[in-house]
């Protein structure tokens, strides 16, 4: 095959100049991490006030956790995602739409890709909440309320301590997926890691060496995380609990 | 706030419909042939064969760790010329939709085999043991004694993972294949109607995998597991 490897292309100036196609992904890399981890605070905070929510004894505030799953889930990421993108705006007053649409182009796809995969994957993290308060005994509960605890006292101080320290190997695996599922804004054109690799193979024309690099980078990440959540796992981990691999 | 305008939805019905039938036929068949080297590759990794065994972990851990975009990216952009560049082969038509069977087959592949894996394991030691020692080979064991039970354990897992995968074929997007959002994205661009447009594709979508989830639910609860 008469493919001319050149890994020293990474090294070469970008057209535009200032930087060189490492620079690039680089910058590719900090926005994926910057998408993941601000969509991660917010998968964390919604998902665990809806897991609460579809935990607590009334029917219409459970329904509400309910409806925010079964939404969130049943629709594919990429519309959810062309939806906060293309659609929201249209839907806002129109003050504010225009407004909207005046910002930095880059900043609109930013927020629209934080914001759908925060939700997306807090649906998520509501279903572990929720599964990992109902896997605590029910004595647990009326224990708190017998010590005349309130409600919101009993999840607070007895149910939520115990329940995210038992589904943080779920929230691993989630935590994993945020990174993955952030390609996914490449789609808007926003650059982050894998439309970096996109872009420099239409720059470069060394189409092996930029995807090469790209999926190690991700395999990277996934390593990365995945051993520093092991360390966080075995920490947290209720002693007698739930004791899976060492 | 804009009015909506639905009409251009009814005269684009048969390319949308043309295009669901594209998600389907893709979710369908990379559903069975990600379950079949899925199998496999669960086989794989539970063998006494140390490479067999290296080999389908590996495999699954590579694709397990990257981005569905990514793998599709590859598919699209990368594997086809260096199909070409390595077979001498002239340029075919169109590989998307090959393309994108192949892709969602490989990817898929990795994530039923940790379905299949974690069924089979549900099934108790003492059925092979039992299966053994009544003289049966290692593979009329996994295959009268152990898939049977393991299958009716893993059936739910597999059909969720089966409306996972229907929503993903959407990510085709990339290579601009005219799937059911890709149709429906093209149509709103045409017409200048994309809101409507989306906001319908994301109804269907909604529509068909809530169905979807609940009948699996209800199978689930008559299965009593």
């Amino acid at each position: 095959m008469g493919y001319h490897w050149n890994w020293g292309i990474f090294l070469a100036q970008v057209p535009s100049g200032g930087t060189s196609y490492l620079g690039w992904m680089l910058s590719g890399l900090m926005t994926t991490l910057a998408l993941s981890l601000s969509a991660w605070i917010i998968a964390l905070v919604i998902g665990s006030a809806m897991g609460v929510l579809r935990t607590v004894p009334n029917r219409w505030l459970s329904g509400i956790g309910a409806l925010y799953v079964e939404l969130f889930r049943n629709i594919p990421l990429l519309v959810q995602l062309f939806i906060w993108y293309f659609v929201l705006p249209e839907l806002l007053p129109e003050r504010l739409g225009n407004a909207y649409k005046e910002i930095n182009p880059l900043l609109q796809q930013f927020t629209a890709a934080m914001i759908c995969l925060g939700l997306f994957t807090g649906a998520r993290v509501c279903e572990q909440v929720r599964s990992g308060i109902d896997s605590l005994p029910r004595g647990q509960r009326l224990a708190g309320l017998a010590l005349g605890l309130s409600g919101p006292q009993t999840y607070r101080y007895v149910l939520l301590p115990m329940a995210f320290r038992i589904i943080v190997p779920p929230l691993t695996s989630e935590f994993l997926n945020i990174f993955k599922n952030s390609a996914v804004a490449s789609t808007i054109g926003l650059l982050e890691l894998a439309a970096q690799g996109r872009q420099l193979v239409d720059y470069t024309a060394q189409p092996y060496e930029s995807f090469i690099a790209v999926t190690l980078t991700f395999m990277l990440l996934n390593a990365l995380i995945m051993s520093l959540m092991h360390r966080l796992e075995a920490r947290v981990r209720v002693p007698g609990q739930g004791g899976h691999h060492g | 706030m804009a009015e909506f305008d639905w009409s251009s939805i009814p005269g684009a019905w048969p390319f949308l419909w043309a295009g669901m039938q594209t998600t389907l036929e893709i979710t369908v068949l990379a559903v069975a042939a990600g379950i079949v080297w899925g199998t496999l590759l669960a086989i794989m990794r539970m063998s006494d064969i140390r490479l067999l065994s290296w080999f389908a972990a590996s495999y699954v851990n590579l694709f397990r760790s990257i981005p569905l975009v990514m793998v599709l990216l590859w598919f699209f952009l990368i594997v086809p010329a260096l199909l070409e560049s390595l077979f001498s082969t002239p340029r075919t038509s169109d590989t998307r939709l090959s393309s994108a069977l192949v892709a969602f087959a490989l990817f898929e592949a990795a994530y039923y085999a940790e379905i299949i894996r974690a069924g089979i394991q549900s099934v108790s030691r003492g059925q092979s043991a039992a299966a053994l020692a009544l003289g049966m080979s290692q593979s009329q064991t996994m295959r009268l004694v152990i898939l049977p039970q393991a299958v009716s354990n893993m059936v739910p897992l597999l059909l969720t993972q089966g409306i996972i995968l229907f929503q993903d074929t959407s990510l085709v997007y990339v290579s601009s294949l005219a799937d059911f959002f890709g149709a429906a994205y093209k149509v709103g661009d045409r017409d200048g109607r994309l809101v409507e447009l989306l906001l319908f594709a994301g109804a269907v979508y909604f529509a068909i995998c809530f169905s979807a989830s609940m009948l699996v639910k209800h199978f689930q609860k008559r299965a009593g597991s």
